[in-house]
């Protein structure tokens, strides 16, 4: 654990795709500490939105308007340049748990029919980011504690990042025009605090710390859930072999990932561009040669038609 | 949470008497599913029944770009014009078709000027432009596509400012030369920078996107041939609008056999529009020069503004086409949830 990438070759490896268990290291950091993210466990999210506030006050991300959306209780809408954090509301005519006769469940008709689904969303910080491999100015860069962070005095807003994304994180903040995302706290992280939501979240539901650890947590978690009934329950961007190689931010749901706005089957875009580039060459080459026998064909000027 | 209801009919369903507790509410055997969001609904009639999907209140996976159509798309249609158009200059230059020559070189230094404008036009912070040779990144199409420019833009300015003025015919020569090697990748790579994103309607398609492109680019650079010089010089520019509309077409076709049910977005909306005045536009242009561009002064030069404008149609109609793909979730949604569902038949 911990490898440093100086002993390891980067050479003959796929960085673009699958599992990289040492992203910092990859990234140039010398020894660097085990890689930390988030663990969101939307089952205990009680929709309070103190992540967003948190959020807001400690990295100064400024409004962005107020709309009424009728959206449940929802009138953030989304990640953007100004929300880092975004509380997701989902009014469902179900119960939350399949098993009735489970310990505790009140008998009375009429109630506990219906659950509310929150979910407190936030960047991955994807082991392969899109955003941050395909930036031109290498404002975005990977950080020792292996977290994707943009660079403000470098982003000469070229949107390329935005929609990289396969998220829609990422965006570019009006009247600035640069890109703007959460951090993960990297300031924070930097004098040993943890991230501003985490602190804030008075449930629990938002866990701060290292990935490996998280990810173990969150199996017992899973498996506790469905041990009341809550058949639901499953995690999200959790597992290294997904498309962008697993989530340095990772969820448990309780329906599809796309009722709460997360793409089903993320794909980091890089992963192909080997062959998006063979194909340009082709292309290019096609055009210079197709041109070249066009003219060979019709000859000097004089000699043919 | 309550799940009491007050309605014009008074109080309906009971407060629970206890606290809610995760994982111990419930107790709904029917098990009914709720919606759990809405369709995302456009103005227009899809042509096959919408597929069935989920999604959050009918709002977008993606953040949509937020690249100006006119500064992306008309540097998509600019960048291609003075790419393919110096490889055509240069092969006016070695077989005695001068003022083609010339003509396709000045063309390709506007062009190139004017896509460098518009790309730092479209910049959220334009003074920042020449953060974009701070580094040098093969996994960013945008940084890769910088470094082309930089190394494109001065022999192109070079071959035409020297065939103008008939200063140093050597140089002239080699930047001809130059810019005719360069030009391929700066129509090509363009395609690779709008695949290389999460834009259904762009990544999918990117196999048969950079031969759309150079099509695209090899249809403006002999329409502008047509536009701009004698009939008696362009006869391989008729040829070449030929050839690079039936590339253009065919790889439009196997596009969006390729796409699914994402080439909704290149048949509907704005982009569908442009599409079909694209084909309409590149048919007509490169039908008109081949029968009678080499004969009439003014039918060639009308043959040649058809071809220019179906080219910046095709990129506009690509660019619009992104857009609507990305806002809408559906198109995101879908074929995922295909994947997935692909992956769990697979025997392993």
């Amino acid at each position: 654990m911990g490898r440093s990438g100086s002993d390891g070759t980067l050479v003959g490896r796929n960085l673009l795709a699958g599992p990289e268990p040492d992203v910092a290291g990859d990234a140039g950091h010398r020894d660097p500490p085990p890689r930390t993210g988030f663990f969101t466990d939307t089952s205990v999210c009680i929709g309070c939105k103190a992540c967003e506030v948190a959020c807001k006050e400690w990295n100064a991300v400024p409004e962005d308007g107020l709309e009424f959306t009728g959206m449940s209780y929802d009138n953030t809408q989304g990640l953007g340049a100004d929300t880092w954090r975004h509380v997701a509301f989902i009014e469902q005519d179900r119960p939350v748990s399949s098993r009735p006769e489970a310990e505790g469940v009140p008998s009375a008709e009429g109630d506990g029919g219906m659950r509310w689904l929150m979910a407190s969303d936030v960047c991955k910080h994807c082991t392969h980011a899109a955003c941050l491999d395909v930036c031109p100015t290498g404002s975005l860069f990977r950080t020792e504690f292996g977290t994707v962070v943009v660079q403000e005095d470098i982003c000469n807003g070229c949107g390329y990042c935005i929609p990289a994304c396969p998220y829609g994180v990422i965006d570019q903040r009006k009247g600035d025009g640069r890109a703007w995302k959460c951090t993960l706290c990297y300031d924070r992280l930097g004098a040993g605090m943890e991230p501003a939501c985490a602190k804030a979240c008075p449930t629990d539901s938002i866990q701060y710390g290292p990935l490996d650890e998280l990810r173990e947590r969150a199996a017992m978690r899973v498996e506790r859930l469905h041990g009341m009934g809550v058949e639901d329950a499953r995690l999200y961007g959790h597992d290294p072999e997904d498309g962008v190689g697993g989530d340095g931010a990772f969820f448990l749901l309780l329906d599809e990932p796309e009722v709460y706005g997360l793409p089903p089957d993320p794909v980091v875009t890089t992963r192909d561009l080997p062959s998006m580039w063979r194909h340009a060459g082709a292309a290019a080459a096609a055009l210079a040669g197709g041109l070249a026998a066009v003219f060979a064909v019709h000859g000097p000027r004089g000699g043919a038609r | 949470m309550s799940t009491s209801d007050v309605g014009r009919e008074g109080i309906g369903g009971a407060r629970p008497g206890r606290e809610a507790m995760i994982g111990q509410g419930g107790h709904r055997p029917d098990g009914r599913r709720g919606r759990g969001g809405r369709r995302g609904r456009r103005g227009e009639r899809a042509m096959v029944p919408d597929a069935e999907f989920r999604s959050y209140y009918g709002k977008p996976i993606l953040n949509p770009p937020v690249w100006k159509a006119a500064d992306i798309a008309g540097y998509f249609f600019l960048g291609g014009l003075a790419g393919a158009g110096s490889v055509l200059a240069a092969g006016a230059h070695w077989t005695g078709r001068p003022a083609a020559a010339r003509a396709l070189k000045a063309s390709s230094l506007a062009a190139i000027s004017g896509s460098t404008a518009a790309l730092i036009h479209d910049l959220g912070r334009p003074g920042r432009f020449y953060n974009m040779l701070r580094v040098m990144k093969p996994t960013s199409p945008m940084s890769m596509g910088s470094w082309l420019l930089a190394a494109y833009g001065p022999l192109a300015g070079a071959a035409a400012v020297l065939d103008v003025t008939g200063l140093f015919p050597r140089l002239g020569h080699a930047a001809t030369a130059g810019a005719a090697a360069f030009g391929p990748g700066v129509a090509a790579y363009t395609a690779v920078l709008a695949a290389d994103t999460a834009v259904p309607a762009w990544h999918e398609g990117f196999r048969e996107l950079p031969f759309v492109f150079v099509g695209s680019a090899a249809i403006a650079a002999s329409g502008m041939a047509l536009v701009a010089a004698p009939p008696r010089e362009t006869a391989p520019m008729r040829t070449a609008a030929v050839c690079g509309a039936a590339l253009e077409l065919g790889a439009t076709k196997l596009m969006e056999r390729r796409l699914g049910m994402i080439a909704e977005n290149y048949r509907e909306g704005t982009g569908g529009r442009l599409m079909r005045a694209a084909q309409a536009l590149t048919v007509a242009g490169a039908a008109g020069g081949a029968l009678l561009g080499g004969r009439n002064r003014t039918a060639a030069a009308l043959a040649g503004a058809a071809l220019l404008a179906g080219s910046a149609c095709t990129r506009f109609g690509v660019f619009h086409a992104g857009m609507r793909s990305a806002e809408d979730p559906k198109y995101t949604v879908v074929p995922q949830r295909e994947r997935i569902r692909e992956r769990a038949a697979e025997p392993a």
